[in-house]
């Protein structure tokens, strides 16, 4: 498949997603919002994990402070549940870069499972901070959010908002594509191949790892202002380990260094703990065998399954081809 | 285990009744469809697993007949993870349609589900989740709210007196960081020190603690008592990791730090242990000897307050369809019924306050070794030393001026006497 086939194909997916939804179960489409968040979540992750080859473990902290900015607008301030709500959002993708231009600071430095224990406790340091900032995010309780913003058009209702969040799903997903085709993602590319050959090349490696490092905290605010009103709670729950080794999960799943594949490694997850979980009592043991089977059986993720079977009938029709593996 | 979908409680021919006539005039078997939500995986599942099994103890008892109306029970599991629990609710809502959700076992989980119950303008009861405010101050924003069990700093209101009576001039707290913690103890504090004596320190370990090592040593060991809150898995690690230590001073605390599901874990240590709550197993009337009897052949166990207050939900939602003669009332009506509901419960009379939370019974309660009800061993009994009768939410204070004060946090009653 061409670059080009491929992009019409997820764009004829999106805009069939876009018709469908409003005609489920009123359940099925709070799983698909939630699901295209969740994929702006693991979209920004992969262009650390995918291309830059940085695996991180903090990644639900930016969800989180994105989420935390929203609740506590939306509750101290009573801001951002008008226009305003688009003012939330630039300062939640904001607050979100700029804490990660923080953090980045100490995790960039390290690769490997080092930048994994790194990110790992500077994630556990803002779950900290939402669990015991009890005056300010409410503790253990969370914070409530008194309804979604209304502009016009009422958000609370959830045709309405899955638009909305659609709109940046979609959005994300170019700007993400750009960035990952433009010489800056390439080279990203070429230190997740090989670093010490871009430096020696006179790349600033630290300051292309240091970017993308920023621009992928940015990704995951705007997911967590999302977030917020998508569940309309917000809870140190939503900060846990547990959620940053999800949105990890979700990207190994689909494929990494795709980007369309951490979206759909996060529908398939949302959709088989969350619409499977309440179908069977044994979904945990096929989500476990889901994951398993995806490590052994397909390291390039579900993005990997069409390449596999290209391959495969190519390989039948002209054998010498197998030999030479493609790397896509 | 994981139920997911529909309980084995119905039988499949009262469910083709209950869909086939719904909505009909003078139909025979309506059937109630109840959310239920409880942590059935995870770390509080024992305490989830005892909220269920006194729910089906009730509606095996009556056969599934509410009035006429048949319940069918769907059981989603929260982790006693808030969010999650608000997913499922939505789920019951939307896709399930129930008439009514009930469930959630921290306060955290009753905070995040109140507000989907607005939303949704369905019911939501709440047999366990303890968050003060949900019945107070915030009680206008949920209307579709009612408890059926307590407020955190309901049962240590009178408790404070109690500690005065005792004697006890300076006590150390200890209690899990979280809002249920600070509720405890906050009522505790406030009427302690309203009879004089002195809340010296407060000890915050994080929610699931199960290493004291850190927090026991800082104990002030000029305190008359230790006042202790525990949930889950801590209750069962501080009292050993205290008697280890070498403490001589009393020990008294919440109810939920000598839950009957731990009690049988818990060694000699914990004996002579003082707790307050609204229910114990031991409870000499007739009433709970039968339930903790049946209970015990059914399930293998004594039951706690989690399977006491869904049982007594049960029995009051039954009092409610008995009005209505087996028809929903719908969403409005059955929260003004039910709160007009008075019951004998298995845990003492029980009525609601105009704000939906119940009067009842508050018992302070020994842990002592012996023989109860028969059995024929010795085991580890809740039991009850003083009653206080018909404790109302607000105590002694007063609706209106205890709702003038702001809600307990870490931060308030402030420690004025800590050094």
């Amino acid at each position: 498949m061409t670059s080009r086939t491929k992009a019409v194909a997820v764009a004829g997916v999106l805009l069939g997603l876009a018709l469908i939804a409003p005609f489920t179960d009123a359940f099925v489409i709070l799983l698909i919002t939630r699901a295209l968040i969740l994929a702006i979540l693991a979209m920004s992750l992969d262009i650390l994990l995918g291309f830059t080859g940085l695996p991180s473990l903090g990644q639900a902290a930016y969800l989180g402070i994105g989420a935390y900015l929203t609740a506590i607008l939306a509750t101290k301030f009573n801001f951002g549940l008008g226009w305003s709500f688009w003012v939330v959002v630039v300062l939640g993708i904001l607050l979100a870069a700029a804490t990660a231009a923080f953090f980045g600071l100490f995790a960039v430095r390290a690769s490997g499972v080092y930048f994994l224990m790194i990110t790992l406790a500077l994630g556990q340091c803002v779950w900290g901070l939402a669990y015991r900032w009890n005056s300010m995010t409410g503790g253990d309780n969370g914070i409530n959010l008194p309804g979604r913003p209304a502009f016009g058009i009422q958000l609370s209702s959830d045709v309405a908002y899955f638009y909305v969040v659609f709109g940046f799903f979609a959005l994300s997903l170019l700007m993400l594509y750009v960035l990952v085709k433009s010489p800056f993602g390439r080279s990203l590319e070429g230190i997740r191949e090989r670093e010490v050959r871009m430096r020696t090349l006179g790349y600033n490696t630290w300051l292309h790892k240091y970017l993308a490092f920023i621009i992928a905290g940015g990704f995951g605010g705007l997911a967590g202002v999302l977030w917020a009103h998508a569940n309309g709670h917000v809870s140190p729950e939503d900060v846990v380990l547990t959620t940053s080794v999800d949105a990890l999960l979700m990207v190994v799943l689909g494929g990494p260094g795709t980007l369309v594949g951490g979206a759909i490694g996060a529908a398939a997850v949302l959709f088989l703990r969350e619409y499977l979980s309440t179908l069977v009592a044994w979904w945990q043991y096929v989500l476990g065998a889901v994951y398993i089977l995806t490590i052994l059986y397909l390291p390039d993720g579900l993005m990997g399954v069409a390449t596999r079977l290209r391959r495969s009938s190519i390989a039948l029709g002209r054998p010498e081809d197998a030999k030479h593996p493609v790397i896509s | 285990m994981m139920v997911a979908k529909s309980s084995a409680m119905v039988t499949a021919g009262s469910v083709a009744i209950g869909i086939g006539l719904m909505g009909m005039p003078g139909a025979l078997a309506e059937e109630i469809r109840v959310g239920f939500i409880a942590p059935i995986t995870g770390p509080f599942a024992q305490a989830g697993k005892d909220m269920v099994n006194g729910w089906e103890m009730y509606v095996d008892e009556v056969k599934n007949d509410f009035a006429g109306a048949t319940i069918k029970f769907i059981l989603e599991d929260d982790q006693a993870k808030p969010p999650v629990g608000v997913l499922k609710a939505e789920k019951l809502i939307r896709q399930d349609k129930v008439h009514l959700i009930m469930g959630g076992l921290l306060a955290s989980t009753g905070y995040a589900l109140a507000p989907v119950s607005t939303r949704e303008k369905t019911v939501y009861i709440a047999p366990v989740a303890a968050a003060d405010d949900l019945t107070q101050r915030e009680a206008d924003k949920y209307p579709y709210f009612v408890r059926t069990g307590w407020t955190s700093s309901q049962p240590t209101h009178p408790f404070g007196e109690w500690a005065c009576e005792q004697g006890y001039k300076r006590i150390a707290a200890i209690a899990a960081d979280y809002a249920f913690g600070y509720e405890t103890v906050g009522g505790f504090q406030r009427t302690f020190e309203e009879c004089g004596g002195k809340i010296i320190q407060k000890i915050w370990p994080p929610l699931g603690t199960i290493d004291f090592g850190p927090f026991i040593p800082t104990i002030k060991q000029d305190a008359d008592a230790i006042f202790t809150l525990m949930v889950g898995p801590m209750s069962l690690q501080f009292p050993k990791q205290l008697a280890a230590a070498g403490n001589t001073k009393p020990v008294i605390g919440g109810g939920t730090s000598y839950d009957e599901f731990t009690l049988p874990a818990m060694g000699d240590e914990v004996i002579g242990h003082i707790s307050v709550l609204q229910y114990s197993a031991a409870l000499d009337t007739p009433k709970n000897a039968a339930f903790v009897t049946k209970y015990r052949e059914k399930y293998g166990k004594v039951p706690s307050y989690f399977s006491e207050t869904t049982y007594t939900t049960g029995q009051m939602i039954q009092a409610v369809m008995e009005q209505t003669g087996g028809k929903w009332p719908g969403a409005e009506a059955f929260v003004k019924l039910i709160s007009a509901v008075k019951v004998d419960a298995v845990r003492g009379p029980v009525s609601l306050d105009d704000m939906r939370n119940p009067v009842q019974n508050i018992y302070v309660k020994r842990v002592e070794k012996k023989k109860m009800f028969g059995y024929d061993k010795e085991e580890l009994w809740n039991t009850v030393i003083k009653t206080y009768p018909n404790v109302s939410q607000f105590w002694k204070f007063g609706k209106a001026q205890f709702l003038k004060q702001p809600v307990y946090s870490r931060d308030f009653p402030p420690c004025k006497f800590c050094e």
